[in-house]
């Protein structure tokens, strides 16, 4: 097996052996859910751990654990080198020019939010324009609504069209006035639709305006390179790329950062502190106030290394198969309406059926043991625009089996006997 | 599974798929909205109210089998009763749906909306059962205005 796994071209899908290897390293997909094996179908929401991770965790408590960057004691020494490896490491995972552009904050939402409060004091005025698209998560969405609404700007929208792709030249024709910053996912996580990033950076930054990208579903499914990229920031989340809850990234241009102001005030952004003022401490920590999850940030670089021990060219290139094979079986189930058909996808699958509220559905695949997410996907905006008040989404990773997506079809079929009943 | 089929009985199956009294009320007189942020529901109840009495009602709006089941029995249940009537079932199946899923079901002031008793086993949905509850004593509670029917 090995020796043919050895003859397989270098950017591939995974084999069923690889894959069975893949799975027995997290613990959770042994797990029974009411007497049936777990079929783990919500990625998106956040994908499971493997034991690396699980460990990395554990071995810091039980043996490293201190606080970061002050003690001179031994353990926080440890502690410090353990997490400022971790941020070398994602710096390489995401090809940063300097380890000082990693920020460490508490996931996407908190590296969103620290942009739009330090960015904006920095750089919007009123009558800017700030540019996100129709795909975005809430947390794309509210807190540039909020800096438009201080700082006198206004948040314009581009639109998606019925397949779910990112209208180009209506984007075109909004970036002919005068833009600040655009924002927008590099994945979307209601529908699956992968942006042209690279060109809505490239004609973003031809006007002028700086560009962030969500990256939350895109990290750990599909190659992200920074300097590629060209983006000015960067923002994800550990626990959606088998890392920890409580920690997430922003990348941001070195040179952009360092004209921003801190985002909160406390220990370790300072330099000095006096009751007359004070002065801030350089990257990446004049963005890190307080005590961080340090042992999240320390995991971190367990999940990095977990990916990278597969490559996520072949993680691609199986959940593309994976995707292109889930796809033709929800179509084959009837009364099923797929939402989204964009040309270049994660493996998100959104949809509706005719004879089931998705609530309905996610009930009724719980009792088969399968976990999919239903409701709004914190994207009610894709779903006004579909005109559906909430859709049943499934989302792969890379320890996923066809075998479990003929599960997935199997119940689904049996949603549509119970409600034709 | 069991609890499943607990969850989706046939009564509950029937009323999703043939809501009874959907549909604007065209004299209503006491109107609501109800909407559940959590899932995207939304409920109208439209009610027609005589004196004391709910002469006839009516919901529309988008949720699940058992929003929509639970609606359109409420409808049913409360059509012709006097408010003070209606409130002694309301409260009677707020307690059921809020009571531990192994709970003695008050079946002789439930009747039909005992059905709903399955619900309890699945914390999740309870919400949704709520939902036309909440809409409709909102819409009892309403100040009389009549709605608009465009």
């Amino acid at each position: 097996m090995d020796e043919k796994g050895d003859s397989l071209p270098l950017i591939t899908g995974l084999d069923p052996y690889e894959i069975e290897r893949i799975r027995r390293d997290f613990p959770i997909l042994r797990e029974r859910i009411r007497g049936k094996p777990l079929v783990y179908l919500d990625n998106a929401a956040t994908t499971q751990k493997p034991l690396t991770v699980i460990y990395a965790l554990q071995r810091f408590y039980a043996a490293e654990n201190a606080n970061i960057h002050r003690g001179v004691h031994f353990l926080s020494q440890q502690a410090t080198f353990a997490y400022e490896r971790s941020r070398a490491r994602i710096r390489q995972f995401i090809n940063a020019r300097e380890n000082r552009e990693v920020i460490f904050v508490r996931g996407t939402t908190e590296a969103i939010n620290l942009v739009a409060d330090s960015y904006g004091r920095a750089f919007v005025r009123p009558g800017d324009q700030i540019v996100v698209s129709q795909l975005e998560h809430h947390a794309n969405i509210v807190p540039w609504q909020w800096l438009c609404a201080r700082r006198g700007a206004r948040l314009r929208v581009v639109p998606v069209d019925d397949a779910g792709e990112f209208a180009f030249d209506e984007y075109e024709k909004l970036l002919r006035e005068p833009t600040r910053l655009v924002a927008v996912a590099h994945a979307s996580n209601a529908l699956g639709t992968v942006l042209p990033v690279k060109d809505i950076v490239r004609r973003a930054h031809d006007q002028g305006a700086h560009v962030l990208l969500d990256g939350a579903q895109a990290v750990s499914h599909i190659p992200v390179d920074v300097q590629d990229l060209d983006c000015d920031f960067y923002a994800f989340s550990g626990h959606k790329m088998f890392g920890p809850t409580g920690v997430g990234v922003l990348y941001g241009r070195a040179a952009l950062l360092e004209q921003m102001p801190p985002y909160q005030g406390g220990g370790e952004m300072i330099r000095t502190v006096t009751f007359e003022g004070s002065t801030y401490a350089d990257l990446p920590h004049k963005f890190e106030a307080g005590t961080p999850n340090i042992a999240a940030g320390v995991a971190l670089e367990a999940a990095v290394d977990y990916i990278n021990s597969i490559g996520r060219s072949r993680i691609a290139a199986y959940e593309s198969e994976l995707l292109a094979e889930a796809t033709d079986l929800l179509q084959r189930v009837r009364g099923v309406r797929l939402l989204g058909r964009a040309r270049r996808k994660v493996a998100v699958l959104s949809f509706t059926m005719e004879s089931a509220h998705p609530h309905d559905i996610g009930t009724i695949l719980d009792a088969e043991g399968i976990a999919i997410r239903t409701g709004h996907h914190c994207a009610q905006p894709v779903m006004q625009r579909f005109g559906v008040p909430a859709t049943a989404r499934v989302s792969l990773a890379v320890y996923n089996t066809r075998s479990e997506l003929e599960t997935l079809a199997a119940a689904l079929g049996k949603v549509g006997e119970v409600f034709s009943r | 599974m069991s609890e499943l089929r607990e969850l989706y009985q046939q009564l509950i199956l029937d009323h999703n798929k043939s809501p009874r009294h959907y549909g604007r009320l065209a004299d209503a007189n006491r109107h609501s909205e109800g909407h559940n942020p959590l899932c995207g529901d939304r409920l109208q109840v439209f009610v027609r109210l005589e004196g004391d009495v709910i002469r006839d009602l009516s919901f529309e709006g988008s949720g699940c089998a058992i929003s929509r089941a639970s609606a359109s029995l409420l409808m049913e249940a409360l059509k012709g009763k006097s408010v003070t009537q209606a409130d002694r079932l309301l409260a009677a199946y707020h307690r059921m749906l809020t009571s531990p899923p192994d709970a003695e079901v008050d079946r002789d002031s439930l009747g039909k909306l005992a059905v709903f008793a399955g619900v309890r086993a699945f914390p999740m949905r309870v919400k949704c059962a709520t939902l036309p509850w909440h809409t409709v004593r909102a819409a009892l509670a309403g100040d009389g205005t009549p709605v608009s029917t465009e």
